[in-house]
Order: C-alpha cells, then sequence, then structure tokens
C-alpha cells in the first residue's frame, strides 16, 4: 500500500526531474496536482501554469489529487521509460500541430478554468463533501490509498509512442457517409473455410484483404497463433513475412514498434515469446491499437496465466499454443470486434457504470455485505455491461483491464450466456495477479420476472452477478451467496431499481443541457478511473456513425495526450464534426457537435457537462464501493 | 409428471448429480440443453469452465432432479475434471460419431471415472451429433443401443450403420464410428449406450431417464427439506466425502443417506 501523502519537498524534486526530463503530458498532470497542493503548502518556486484561485470547499480535491500522487509517481516512472522507447522510435515530435492548436486555444481555457471552478462552487458540492467525508472519515487516514484505488488505472494513460503524423495533421474524414452499415458489417464476416479441392483461396484471401482492421498473434518462432479474421492456412504466408520484418529488427537489436504502408498502420507489441499484431485502416492511433493489443494480450494471460505461458515457450520455443488456447478464441474475437466497433472503455483505460441514486447503491452495496461468502473475494452487480456495485476486500483494488476481460467474457462472448445455466470459470486477472487462477462464478437474473409484459431481454439488458473466489471448491458457497443476494436485492426493490435504470439508458445530450449544439460526449473521472457518456442515440446508433464517433474521438484523445504537449484545451473543426477535449487533473472530457457548432456555445455546454457530472457524480460513478 | 400430483401421495424425490465429459465440441452442452430447454442453438460458442443446470425426471415411481454439470472439453480445463466428477452418481461420457478421435478421448474419460471416480457411478456413453449421419434422418431408425437390453435391437442398428459406411462420401453420410465398435466398447466397459442427435432431439431424454433408471435405488436419498443441504457440494463437503470414500466400496451409497 503506498502511503497516503509523501513528502511535499520529494514531490516537488520528482516533479522538477519530470520537466527536466522529456516531459509528456503524464509529467504536466503531475505538476497540475503539485500546484494543487501549492494552493495548501506554500511554494513558491517552480513556473506554474497560470490558475484560476481555488475555493477552499475544493481541498477534497486537491486531497485527492495530492493522494494521488504516489501513484502517479509509480506511474512516471514507466513514463520515463516509455519516452526512451518512444524516441528510438522513427517518427518522433509530430506533436506540433496540436501543440499549436493548444496556444491557439490557451485563452480560451483560461475562460473555461473559471467557470469550471465556478461551476464546482456552484454545484451541491457540500453535500457531496459530506457523503463523500462520511466514506472517507470510516476509513482511517492511511487507508485513503484503497478509497481511490478500487480501480487501479494500471495501463497507463500517457500515449506510448508519437501520434501517427497523418491522424494529427490532418483529421481523419470519413467521406461523408460512404461507409454504410452493411459495408461495415461485412467487416465481422466469417471469411469462411478454406477447401483446397474448392479452390476458393483466391476467393477468401480477397475478402480477407478487404478487411479494415486485422489482429494477428504469432509466437516468436514464427507459428501463427490467432487471427481475427480467415484462418492460419490463409494466412500462413503474410505471418511468415512479418515474422520476418520483426525478426530482422530483433537480430540489429531495434525493436520494432510500428510502420506504415499507405493508409494502412502495422503495430506491433511483443511480450516474450508472443509477437501481437494490428493492421488498421481506420486511422487508429498508435497508442490506441497498442492498448488493444495489450488488451488481447491480456485475456491470453487470462486463459493461461504467466508462468505456464513462460513455461510453455521456455519448454519448447517452437510450442503451437493454439491447442492451450482452444475453446478461447471467441473471447479474443469478441475483444477485437468491440475494438474494431470502438470502445470507449479501452480508449479511456477505464470502466463505465449504471447510474442509480446514491441510496440505491448504498442499499446494493450493503445487501452485497449481509450476504457476502467467507470465500468471497470480489462481488460484482453488473447490469448490460455496466458495473452496479462491486464489493471488494479493503487490501485489493479491482483493475480496469481486468474487468473489461470480465466483462467481455460474460456479456460480449456468448459462451457464458448461451450455457443457460450458471457458470463456473478459472480466469486469471493479470492486473490482479497474472500467476495463478481465481474462480468466477456468473448467474444472470431474468429481470422479466420482475417487470412483467416484458418481451426477450436482449444481451445489453441482462443483470448478472458475478462472483470471485480464490477457491475452486466454493462454488456451492457463491451459489448460496447468489442466491440470498438475489432475495435481498428482490425484496428491498434493487432489481426494479437496476431494471429501470437499464431501461432509461444513458441520458441525451440534450437532457443534460437542454438545446446544446453538443452531439455527444465522454468523461472520465480519473480518480475513479470510470467514465460516463451520453446516449449514441439518436445519430450514433447505427455501427457505422457509432464507429465514427469513436473515430473522431481516438483523434482528440490521441491529440490531447500528444507526447511533448501540455494541452488542456483541444478545439479541433473539420468538415464533418466540430470536437472538443478538456483536460484537467480531476477529469477528461471529450464532446463533439456540428461541424458549423459556434465554439462559444460548445465550450459553454462542455463546461454544464462538466457541471452536471460534478452534481451527479455519486449517481454516475462508484466511488470507493464496498469494502470488507 | 402427468398425473395430478394433489390425489396421490407426492412421489419421493432425489437429486443425482451428473456430470458431461467429452472431448472439445462433441455436443455436451448441447445435449444439457435440448434436455434442460429443450432447445437448439447452431454454432454454439464453446463452454468456458464448466455450467451448473438443474433438471428434473420423472420416473413412475419417484422424480429425479439432475443436478447436472456441464464441463468445458478443452484440455486445459482437464486438471478440473476430478472437481465435477468427484461424488457424481452419474456421467455421460460424449463423442461424436463423424470424429473417432472424440471417441478415443470418450475411452480414457471412462478409463478414469473407472479408476477415479465413485465405484457406484452409472456412466452412459454417447455418440452424438447422429443427424449427421444416414440414421438421423428419421429418429424411428435412430440407433439406440442399451447395453443391457441388446440383442435384436442391436443387430439392426449394426446393419444400419454397416450401410451407412458403405455409403459414406455417396450419400454424405458423415459417420467415421460405427455404432457396433462404440456398443461393443460399452459392452465390454458395462456402460450405458446411446447415439442422439441433439440437433433433432433424438434419443436426448432417453439417455437421461435410462440414467435416471440405472441409478440404484440404495443410492438415492429423499431430496425433500433437504433442497438445500447441497449432498453434491464441491467444497463445504469435501472432507467428509473423501473420509467416506477412504471406506469400503459401499459406503458410497451410506454416504447419499447421511448426508441429510
Amino acid at each position: 500500500m503506498s502511503p497516503p501523502q509523501t513528502n511535499p519537498e520529494n514531490d516537488q524534486g520528482e516533479d522538477r526531474n519530470e520537466s527536466a526530463t522529456d516531459a509528456q503530458i503524464m509529467s504536466s498532470d503531475i505538476d497540475l496536482s503539485s500546484n494543487d497542493r501549492m494552493t495548501r503548502t506554500p511554494s513558491p518556486e517552480g513556473n506554474r501554469p497560470p490558475l484560476p484561485p481555488r475555493p477552499n470547499t475544493l481541498s477534497l480535491l486537491n486531497d485527492e489529487a495530492a493522494s494521488r500522487t504516489p501513484s502517479l509517481q509509480a506511474e512516471a516512472t514507466t513514463a520515463v521509460s516509455r519516452t526512451d522507447i518512444g524516441t528510438q522510435s522513427p517518427d518522433g515530435g509530430n506533436a506540433s500541430p496540436s501543440a499549436y492548436s493548444s496556444l491557439a486555444v490557451r485563452g480560451l481555457s483560461r475562460g473555461l478554468k473559471a467557470r469550471a471552478s465556478l461551476s464546482q462552487l456552484t454545484s451541491p458540492k457540500s453535500s457531496d463533501a459530506g457523503d463523500s467525508a462520511s466514506i472517507r472519515s470510516s476509513v482511517q487516514n492511511g487507508d485513503i490509498g484503497d478509497v481511490e484505488a478500487m480501480f487501479m488505472d494500471f495501463v497507463n494513460t500517457t500515449p506510448a509512442g508519437p501520434a501517427d503524423t497523418t491522424s494529427l495533421l490532418h483529421f481523419p474524414e470519413f467521406p461523408a457517409d460512404d461507409v454504410n452499415d452493411e459495408e461495415f458489417l461485412s467487416e465481422f464476416d466469417p471469411i469462411g473455410e478454406l477447401d483446397e479441392q474448392a479452390g476458393n483461396e483466391d476467393l477468401f484471401l480477397q475478402r480477407w484483404k478487404a478487411k479494415q482492421k486485422h489482429f494477428l498473434i504469432l509466437s516468436a518462432a514464427g507459428k501463427p497463433i490467432w487471427t481475427r479474421h480467415g484462418d492460419s492456412g490463409l494466412i500462413s504466408t503474410y505471418v511468415g513475412v512479418i515474422q520476418t520484418i520483426i525478426s530482422f529488427y530483433e537480430d540489429a537489436d531495434d525493436r520494432l514498434r510500428g510502420f506504415s504502408t499507405g493508409d494502412t498502420r502495422f503495430v506491433i507489441l511483443t511480450h516474450g515469446s508472443l509477437h501481437l499484431v494490428a493492421i488498421s485502416r481506420m486511422m487508429e492511433s498508435d497508442y490506441q491499437l497498442r492498448l488493444q493489443l495489450e488488451a488481447l494480450y491480456m485475456q491470453i494471460l487470462s486463459t493461461l496465466t504467466l508462468p505456464s505461458l513462460t513455461h510453455l515457450f521456455s519448454v519448447r520455443p517452437s510450442t503451437d499454443l493454439k491447442r492451450p488456447l482452444q475453446g478461447s478464441e471467441t473471447l479474443l474475437s469478441s475483444l477485437a470486434d468491440s475494438f474494431t466497433r470502438g470502445s470507449p472503455s479501452t480508449l479511456l483505460s477505464s470502466l463505465e457504470c449504471l447510474k442509480v441514486r446514491k441510496v440505491h447503491r448504498q442499499t446494493i452495496n450493503n445487501a452485497l455485505l449481509k450476504t457476502k461468502a467467507p470465500k468471497l473475494l470480489y462481488g460484482l452487480v453488473v447490469a448490460s455491461g455496466r458495473l452496479v456495485s462491486v464489493i471488494r476486500p479493503k487490501k485489493h483494488s479491482l483493475h480496469p483491464g481486468d474487468l473489461q476481460l470480465l466483462f467481455n467474457m460474460v456479456f460480449e462472448a456468448d459462451g457464458v450466456k448461451a450455457g443457460g445455466g450458471e457458470s463456473w470459470i478459472p480466469v486469471c486477472l493479470p492486473g490482479f495477479n497474472s500467476s495463478g487462477y481465481l474462480y468466477m462464478y456468473v448467474s444472470f437474473l431474468d429481470l422479466r420476472d420482475e417487470i412483467e409484459g416484458h418481451e426477450d431481454i436482449s444481451k445489453d439488458e441482462s443483470v448478472a452477478i458475478v462472483l470471485i473466489s480464490p477457491d475452486k471448491e466454493s462454488f456451492f458457497e457463491m451459489q448460496e451467496m447468489r442466491n440470498s443476494l438475489v432475495e435481498q436485492l428482490r425484496k428491498n426493490g434493487s432489481l426494479k431499481v437496476i431494471k429501470s435504470a437499464v431501461d432509461q439508458g444513458r441520458p441525451l445530450t440534450t437532457d443534460i443541457v437542454p438545446r446544446t449544439v453538443l452531439r455527444h460526449f465522454l468523461y472520465k473521472s480519473r480518480a475513479n478511473v470510470q467514465f460516463t457518456m451520453s446516449s449514441y442515440a439518436p445519430e450514433f446508433t447505427s455501427v457505422s456513425r457509432r464507429r465514427r464517433l469513436m473515430s473522431v474521438y481516438n483523434n482528440l484523445h490521441a491529440s490531447i495526450h500528444a507526447k511533448n504537449t501540455h494541452v488542456k484545451v483541444h478545439h479541433c473543426v473539420s468538415r464533418s464534426a466540430t470536437s472538443f477535449a478538456w483536460v484537467t487533473p480531476v477529469f477528461e472530457l471529450y464532446c463533439i457537435a456540428e461541424p458549423s457548432a459556434n465554439r462559444n456555445a460548445l465550450v459553454q455546454s462542455a463546461s454544464k457537462i462538466a457541471q452536471w457530472v460534478q452534481q451527479e457524480e455519486e449517481r454516475l460513478f462508484i466511488i470507493g464501493g464496498a469494502v470488507f | 409428471m402427468s398425473e395430478s400430483a394433489g390425489a396421490n401421495a407426492p412421489k419421493p424425490s432425489s437429486s443425482v448429480k451428473l456430470v458431461l465429459l467429452g472431448e472439445a465440441a462433441v455436443g455436451k452442452s448441447s445435449l444439457v440443453l435440448r434436455f434442460v430447454n429443450n432447445d437448439f442453438q447452431e454454432n454454439k460458442e464453446p463452454t468456458i469452465g464448466a455450467a451448473f443446470l438443474t433438471q428434473k425426471c420423472s420416473l413412475p415411481t419417484r422424480t429425479i432432479k439432475f443436478e447436472i454439470w456441464d464441463t468445458a472439453g478443452q484440455e486445459r480445463f482437464a486438471s478440473l475434471a476430478p472437481m465435477y466428477y468427484r461424488n457424481a452418481q452419474a456421467a455421460l461420457v460424449v463423442y461424436d460419431v463423424t470424429k473417432p478421435s472424440s471417441l478415443t478421448k470418450a475411452k480414457h474419460w471412462v478409463a478414469e471415472l473407472q479408476r477415479q471416480a465413485s465405484p457406484g457411478i452409472v456412466i452412459a456413453l454417447v455418440g452424438n451429433k447422429l443427424d449427421l449421419t444416414n440414421d438421423g434422418g428419421d429418429s424411428s431408425a435412430a440407433a439406440a443401443a442399451e447395453a443391457e437390453s441388446e440383442p435384436t435391437s442391436g443387430e439392426g442398428e449394426d446393419n444400419a450403420a454397416g450401410e451407412g459406411e458403405e455409403q459414406d462420401t455417396a450419400s454424405g453420410d458423415s459417420r467415421k464410428v460405427s455404432t457396433r465398435e462404440a456398443s461393443s466398447y460399452a459392452d465390454e466397459e458395462g456402460l450405458l449406450f446411446f447415439e442422439t442427435s441433439a440437433k433433432t432431439g433424438a434419443n436426448v431424454v432417453d439417455v437421461f431417464t435410462a440414467i435416471a433408471n440405472a441409478i440404484p435405488e440404495s443410492s438415492l436419498k429423499t431430496g425433500r427439506g433437504g433442497a438445500g443441504t447441497g449432498q453434491t457440494a464441491l467444497g463445504g463437503r469435501s472432507g467428509d466425502d473423501s473420509r467416506v470414500n477412504l471406506g469400503d466400496r459401499n459406503a458410497a451409497t451410506a454416504k447419499e443417506g447421511c448426508a441429510c
């Protein structure tokens, strides 16, 4: 556990070091938080960026930033090494365009800052503060780290490499509406099975090449392990080529991280004896593709555990990993497809919670605590892929990456749901501990019983109880807990609450800010490692529109997190959309508006969104969660 | 249970722990889904870990509540299997009639069960995907040979299977494992034997009914009033169970009695 507060002097030392080195956005975060601290522990040195004076009611926020510093420090060390790696890569220093744009909106940013702090003042922060204070006060001073570390941001939020040149210089313009749904959906169609007699290889290769995005996993020895499209027979020649290219650079002791041909970007991630390759024509940044490859790697670890993976390859470098991974291909594929469709959760390395009233969440938390089985490690209630409630031991946080794997397994891949019963699944949560298995009990609730007259509940609306235990023999214990938990939830009306929250869905931007120019937003709460967003309806419901929306977000994210920039506000106008990103130590807000949207109106709306989220914070996010 | 339960005294009911084993993709989950939900999904995703389902089976004299462990067939889950077949009173070892290697795997499972599972365990060998063979076309001709019942029916099926093999490529019959081969193996080992199609439903319920009938009365405990006692618990009771298992073979039946 990290100490609750570090010596401010040390911190400043860190900060100086950071700014001395080739500082990234991460280090600018640290600067900011240290600034916040400086308002409390005055220390004149250092040239801090201008910040409006903050009212005292914000001391909570300051606390958060301050006590978060230890984890940031830990991350900063990795950031430094990443910088080193980054400089090795060929196209460094492309971030200038976005730095330029940040300059352009610098004044704007100041205005926003002031507004934001005002909004924080006017929002019913006092009651919120009381609430969080009650959480805090129940936990000893030394445990503040635990409370906020319910989710640990173990995936560094700093972009690993320099952002893609093309994406920064030319904001991605999908030629207006030329991607229709059918075309995009064919992205997920199977290639078909290779049949040598039928001589259909050419056709299949054609189909294979038509895909916008590929993921390949191969072993260092050049054995294909998994591919999203096609089978190993079809792609073996390409795998051979990729393997040759990768090992060419490896021989030169210069690890290949990525390259481009035409509009196609190749990104390579190497972990031990595994090469993971993403090939994308969807204008994603290296950082995003790398995050996606990391998630696929985590899925492999989750299936095999790190020691057994290492063992397999150390015993026989030419091991065919296809066999041990058998049956988990669908998990990899559904992960890959969620990336191709566009996943805010992966982009922001955080997860989404179901919005319910704080008292309701408290009731569910209490039911979890009350029914907790002795051998329980984590207990989760998840509705339509969004977290409703979580119970965890005081000393263990949950990693968003792990939860992403769980949610993918439970909600996206059909293997669990289609089983029709309760499931008992050995799973390794690499963020928690990559060396062993935990056992996961999953049961889906049929909410149709609760509210009558409802037609079939789709995958999106299902509610699952997920109970995780370190003991593989504890199925019946978990089952018993599930039964009493569901009984409790039914008795105290929580199931109805969950159902209606799921039915209500996400809010429209116009629900939050009437007549706003904003059409969609993503908001990430940094301390909670959670995000919230507006409904995809009405404009982004179709798969292809949603994909384009995510592309805009991807680029917004890439720009504002680009290396060597200290951008806090980024405003970008393109032919198809106006986009706007705003990053503070507390949150990251990304929003999209009409191309013609007025900048002031946009900024005003963004500020109102931030204000709204702060008001609704304890409904939108799980803060602390139930701890035992 | 078609007769009104109100008039008669309710039939005694007991739970039976049943485990499904077999190579990946032979149709274990599909068999269970057909039995439990009378449902079939084409291209079902592989099971991850294991699924737990229950279904009642009504016999003339009693009701059996099956507590079914549907295990994943992949190699990497094999080490978890003992957890599921420990204390099981019945096992379904499934192979795919179109895939000879799956019968080999099934034989391994049978051997392991005979070596390690409860001594009184009832094992059924089930060849699934009968719909892919010529026998599968009409279910009246579908092969159903209970090892014990044999001769007349057995011969008929063997012939049918023989024909099937000859016509293999010509008629699109994908059968690769003859009924004769599997059933004679089942005979040798004293297993129940069925060929089924989870897709058409042929013989699926029959398998479970036959198992229910084959469970010795003495090994059943009445489940009434003790639904929550969980005599099939994986965990908490494992201590008791292993203790009992150390005793003589007949103790396996006594154990069930003392669990309530």
